[in-house]
């Protein structure tokens, strides 16, 4: 026997030394943070909602995870998991897109690009979207527009804020037309909530792009974006070979966003369901005060004039 | 409308037909010159070109179809609006400090009804196209075009779009100045308005740059038009990775107007002269401004309110998919 075979047999004699260790480390036991290299417990990872706990830097969450961190434990009911992708034009790249999707649906466990329901946020029933960018890019076709279109529509039949966290290479040209399609599908959709006086949020996530950008990623009453986080119409290389120049290192940037105007708040994941609370109870019809009310509780204060005697 | 002084462009496979053209018209100066008659003969030829004319175009590949589309003698959006009303009048700017020539619009008399028409502009020369960016719009097109469909719902004008971009504007300053919520803006606000809205792709419509003025009770093609979720020279670049797989790519996307029609997506495909609108745009404006009024009269018969419900069903029944039931 060679030394070479000797250690093999110890090896395989005695699984939980050496190798052990190795295997903690592909099972995800450690994570290094792919900014800083910082390597990190993956539980502490996990805890800190997948920001690195020494640069902040945000890592990708998917859409299970990203359920788990905004919705209250046990309130989550998924909705329309039964709706699936076929092949309606018959497509085929490089590979058939039958193919494609069901690589997909096996390497991810998801059905589609996205995940909608309903649950509680700190106690509020909300509709939330979910785009998930393992799946094809969190592309846009028949299913991820219909399902958006349905969350949507219940939140406007049960009077629910809607939330839809964007992660996505836009429309899925696999499906062609009926892709494109669906950005017009869920605005619509997205108008008849807004005219219910109901508050939808999108939080734009890394990367958000394309026909997600240019329909209900921007439709917001308030827009959320994720630190750093890529939000663009035209990816930065399209650009970059229109222009032929090169662009500033900031540029499609959340932050670049919210300097020319086009997000609200720029929010770190880690307080990111705490400040979505905050925006929908300050968005919550209260017993407000009309203004046939306000008008008695002005003639009850001697300090201000009733309303009658300046109309008189 | 593009006009016989200028130089023709031929597409490769009209070049046949050119050429027979070319020699009947020969004939015809030759027998003039020599007053023979050469009635028959001459008819015999037209009936050869008419034919061949049906045969190249009715079997053109997407690619062609793309080609027939970018034509640059094609007509244009101007060109349909001048031919079609009966009076116009340009309307200019977006009120937040543009003029995008790329998005022409203005007030016009249609069969003697005031209307709103509007559309993206490709140019109609080299240095047209450079100033109007061949079609591309910028975010301030894009809010020009909703600042006059407001007008015309205030008004109670029809709105009649019309499509010709190969995309929206991808630039540094399209980006800064929100391309994706300029687009998303309109989308939403489209289904808004009372009045009908008439949207027809005269020639090519690409991405969220054509859809941007494309939320329409009605949504017309021209036969030759392409309509397409993107440009497909930049969808070979990325599913194939490869530009020179645009021809595959133009195929499996599914843009010509029979396509769509078979999908769901559009409502009604307008006829072109055989050859093309280009080879006869008198012709061509005569049959899309007959189907604007057709399919104008049949909104008319609709409240705005059942129109808004046509329309937001219209859009929710787009997409195929399966379901499980339970």
């Amino acid at each position: 026997m060679s030394l070479f075979d000797w250690f093999a047999n110890r090896r395989k004699e005695n699984p939980s030394s050496e190798p052990q260790q190795e295997r903690e480390i592909a099972d995800g036991l450690w994570t290094k943070c792919e900014s800083c290299g910082a390597l990190m417990y993956t539980k502490d990872l996990r805890t800190n909602q997948m920001v690195c706990l020494e640069c902040n830097h945000h890592m990708r969450v998917y859409s299970d995870e990203r359920i788990r961190q905004l919705i209250d434990a046990d309130t989550w009911t998924a909705l329309d998991e039964s709706v699936r992708s076929i092949d309606p034009l018959g497509f085929r790249d490089r590979k058939p897109y039958t193919d494609r999707l069901r690589e997909m649906q096996e390497k991810t466990k998801l059905v589609d690009a996205v995940q909608t329901g309903v649950g509680q946020l700190e106690g509020t029933t909300v509709a939330l979207g979910v785009m998930d960018f393992r799946f094809m890019g969190g592309s846009m076709g028949s299913v991820v527009g219909e399902k958006l279109t349905r969350l949507i529509e219940r939140g406007t039949q049960q009077r629910l804020p809607v939330i839809i966290v964007c992660a996505s290479g836009g429309a899925r040209m696999q499906e062609g037309m009926l892709s494109l399609m669906q950005m017009a599908k869920i605005s619509g959709a997205l108008d008849r909530h807004r005219d219910q006086r109901l508050l939808y949020i999108p939080v734009l996530t890394h990367p958000t792009a394309g026909g997600v950008t240019a329909s209900f990623a921007m439709l917001g009453d308030v827009i959320i974006a994720e630190p750093k986080a890529t939000i663009a119409f035209a990816g930065r290389r399209v650009v970059e070979q229109t222009l032929r120049e090169k662009l500033p290192d900031d540029f499609q940037t959340a932050e670049y966003l919210l300097e020319h105007g086009f997000v609200d708040l720029i929010v770190p994941r880690t307080q990111l369901k705490k400040t979505l609370a905050q925006l929908i109870s300050l968005h919550q019809p209260t017993s407000a005060p009309t203004d046939l009310m306000r008008h008695h509780l002005a003639s009850d204060r001697a300090d201000v004039k009733p309303l009658s005697h300046i109309e008189g | 409308m593009a006009t016989s002084d200028r130089k023709p462009v031929l597409l490769d496979f009209e070049k046949p037909l050119a050429e027979l053209e070319g020699r009947i018209q020969q004939i015809r100066d030759l027998a003039d010159e020599n007053e023979v008659d050469v009635g028959e003969q001459i008819r015999q030829l037209e009936a050869r070109a008419q034919q061949l004319r049906q045969e190249i175009f009715g079997n053109l590949t997407p690619t062609q179809r793309l080609q027939v589309a970018r034509h640059p003698r094609r007509p244009s959006t101007l060109d349909y609006i001048q031919a079609i009303s009966d009076e116009w009048i340009e309307l200019h700017g977006d009120r937040g400090g543009f003029d995008d020539p790329a998005v022409v619009g203005g007030v016009a008399r249609l069969d003697g009804r005031p209307v709103m028409m509007l559309g993206q502009q490709k140019g109609r020369d080299t240095k047209d196209n450079i100033a109007r960016n061949f079609g591309m719009a910028s975010p301030g097109g894009y809010r020009k075009a909703i600042r006059l469909m407001e007008h015309a719902d205030r008004f109670g004008m029809p709105i009649l779009s019309f499509i010709d971009t190969p995309a929206a504007w991808a630039g540094l300053e399209a980006e800064e100045f929100g391309q994706g919520e300029a687009i998303a803006f309109n989308l939403r606000e489209m289904f808004r308005f009372e009045v009908p809205i008439i949207c027809t792709v005269i020639g090519e419509g690409g991405s969220g740059g054509a859809l941007g003025i494309g939320v329409g009770d009605r949504l017309l093609m021209l036969e030759h038009a392409v309509y397409s979720v993107a440009p497909p020279e930049a969808c070979a670049a990325i599913l194939w990775r490869d530009a020179a797989k645009g021809p595959q790519a133009a195929a499996a996307l599914k843009i010509t107007s029979e396509d769509l029609i078979n999908l769901g997506l559009i409502d009604e495909v307008v006829k072109e002269p055989t050859g093309a609108a280009h080879s006869d745009p008198v012709q061509a404006t005569e049959l899309l401004k007959a189907a604007l009024l057709r399919n104008l009269a049949d909104l008319d018969q609709l409240t705005s309110q059942q129109r808004r419900e046509l329309r937001y069903h219209k859009f929710r029944n787009m997409g195929k998919f399966a379901e499980a039931t339970v």
